[in-house]
């Protein structure tokens, strides 16, 4: 299995890696038993994301997709940062190896559940937002991982 | 003054790389290449064919067999060459079972055997055999009283490997080998891990069929070994020809069986040398990592096991974003995290040794070998703590456990031996 060297350049140097001391809005996802679990610290001005950063715990490709992810989103609104999908995070590194896909999806799901809170607590949320939330609802480890805990968060 | 992550990241490139896997395999000893070029090109004949060519290579062949017998203190006939000790692991499980499936269908294991022994299992299970899965101890290390309790009438074979790949602990087989005999049932040890590093004597560890790898002692890949005590009856798994005494068909790799032979004989002249100076680094090595990197647990038995191993659970990371920092630095290690293999578990031997998933995901393993040095050592022990600090700046467990919202199941101070309750608990 080999890495891509734009993932190997976001494991190696990070963007956005720390907390936003007064973050807006965060999200965790993921679960330590399953080896990786995802921050996203956001700093939303006027509905745009001024700023994001992560800490992760994981692999190499779930630190480069989280460095990415905070890359991709920063100056979107938050209804375009709710239109990265995990696929555009793995295409802008270059691809990932399959069975890190997963890892993908994490990032994904952690910018959208800090979205979530975002927009319940702003009483933002609409049924046309709601959709783009499924994501949320599954574990990332596909279906045969049975005693993944993940999906139940 | 401390060199920072980044300067030693640069120096790293200067400096050749560090090879510390070699559980996983070996480089060839230049005395066993030189043997293979000039084999290769000199004694190319069939061992069957009925001229001087084919004469000289089963000349070689036998030669090799009797000079690897005498290493093991066994008879020549006694030792079969296969192509890989996955080969020999499948052989010695399923060729008893067929050959003895009408005695009986119950096996009894453990559950840190290697994938050529489980997967062997699995397979017979699916046959209808019934295998039952000791459990070992925190420490890697399985109570041999466990394996008479184990047996019943119908138990037709015992297999507990003799070193374990991955935590490095040597089991008390010649207990476990008397047991056995006692009941009369068969027992196969798996010796990759172990012949070369420490000795191996099958009659002395009351073993019936022990496995071997040449490519774990310095020796090329693709050359393995059957030990096979006298009168022990087993069916083929290689149907073809009548080579291996009728009992493994296919054209017999000469010239890595004499690479095996020089290689193994090389090992064992060394080995009450190398055995203490490579025992010496490892302990050095260990002490080193508890000592500089905080919530530190060494895995397996601190003093029962190979003097090559030492396998580390650092909490709060995962073990592929430490392999991906060691080999930028310039060093090739090993991990049971799950996102080193294809499969999103982590290593079976380490949650055998009751380690939460969690702290399984963060480990390393390093093992030594002859072209190990002491100042490798050094520069690791440089290397491995800023790897570790860069990792936990980056991780939410982290900052967690030092804003005192998570517990840490590893002490600050390290362990040598600890046993794991539990994980954090974490669940929706
Ligand atoms: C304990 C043990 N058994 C069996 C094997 C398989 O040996 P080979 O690679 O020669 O098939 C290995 C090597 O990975 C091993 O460590």
């Amino acid at each position: 299995m080999q890495y891509s060297d734009k993932v190997l350049d976001h494991f190696m140097n990070p963007r956005n890696m720390g907390e936003i001391e007064d973050a807006t809005t965060s999200g965790t996802v993921g679960n330590p038993v399953c080896g990786d679990i995802m921050k996203m610290d956001l700093k939303i001005v006027d509905n745009i994301i001024v700023d994001a950063k992560f800490k992760t715990f994981g692999c190499g490709s779930a630190i480069a997709t989280s460095s990415m992810a905070t890359e991709m989103i920063i100056g979107l609104t938050t209804d375009e940062a709710l239109d990265v999908t995990n696929k555009a995070v793995a295409e802008a590194l270059d691809g990932l190896p399959p069975v890190k896909m997963h890892c993908s999806v994490l990032a994904e799901q952690a910018v959208k559940k800090a979205l979530e809170s975002y927009y319940i607590r702003e009483g933002l949320m609409t049924p046309e937002r709601a959709k783009k939330f499924a994501i949320l609802g599954q574990c990332e480890h596909e279906e045969n991982y049975e005693h993944c805990g993940c999906s139940d968060e | 003054m401390n060199s920072t992550f980044e300067e030693r990241m640069r120096e790293s490139v200067n400096r050749p790389r560090i090879y510390f896997d070699h559980a996983a395999t070996t480089l060839p000893r230049p005395e066993v290449i030189d043997t293979v070029a000039t084999l290769l090109k000199e004694s190319y004949g069939n061992p069957s064919s009925f001229y001087q060519e084919g004469h000289r290579a089963a000349e070689l062949l036998e030669d090799a067999r009797a000079r690897i017998a005498a290493c093991l203190d066994v008879h020549p006939e006694e030792i079969f060459f296969t192509s890989c000790g996955t080969e020999s692991d499948n052989w010695a499980i399923k060729g008893t079972a067929d050959a003895h499936r009408r005695r009986g269908r119950h096996i009894i294991t453990t559950t840190i055997e290697h994938h050529a022994v489980l997967h062997s299992m699995e397979a017979l299970e699916r046959e209808g055999f019934d295998v039952t899965y000791l459990d070992v101890d925190h420490r890697g290390i399985l109570e041999p009283e466990k394996v008479r309790e184990a047996l019943r009438d119908d138990t037709i074979l015992v297999s507990v490997m003799m070193a374990n790949n991955e935590i490095g602990t040597i089991q008390p087989i010649k207990v476990i080998g008397s047991i056995c005999r006692e009941a009369g049932v068969l027992l196969h040890s798996d010796g990759v891990q172990a012949l070369g590093a420490i000795p191996v004597n099958p009659n002395e560890l009351n073993a019936d069929m022990m496995s071997f790898s040449g490519h774990k002692l310095y020796a090329p890949k693709g050359i393995g070994l059957l030990y096979k005590r006298k009168g022990v009856r087993i069916d083929r798994l290689i149907d073809g020809g009548a080579q291996e005494k009728r009992q493994r068909g296919g054209t017999e790799n000469v010239t890595y069986a004499v690479a095996l032979a020089k290689a193994l004989e090389m090992s064992l002249a060394d080995m009450e040398k190398e055995s203490k100076r490579q025992t010496a680094l490892r302990d050095r090595l260990i002490h080193g990592v508890i000592e500089r990197i905080p919530h530190t647990k060494l895995n397996g038995h601190a003093t029962e096991r190979l003097p090559n191993n030492a396998n580390f659970s650092f909490e709060f990371i995962e073990g592929e974003s430490i392999l991906l920092f060691l080999d930028k630095f310039g060093y090739a290690c090993s991990s049971g995290s799950a996102c080193t293999s294809a499969s999103l578990d982590p290593s079976h031997v380490l949650l055998a040794i009751g380690l939460p998933a969690e702290i399984a995901h963060g480990s390393l393993r390093v093992t030594l070998g002859i072209d190990s040095t002491d100042e490798q050592i050094n520069h690791f022990l440089i290397d491995l703590p800023l790897i570790v600090e860069r990792l936990r700046d980056m991780s939410p467990l982290y900052s967690d456990y030092k804003r005192g919202v998570l517990p840490s199941l590893i002490p600050e101070e390290g362990s040598l031996d600890l046993e794991i309750a539990g994980g954090y608990g974490w669940s929706s």
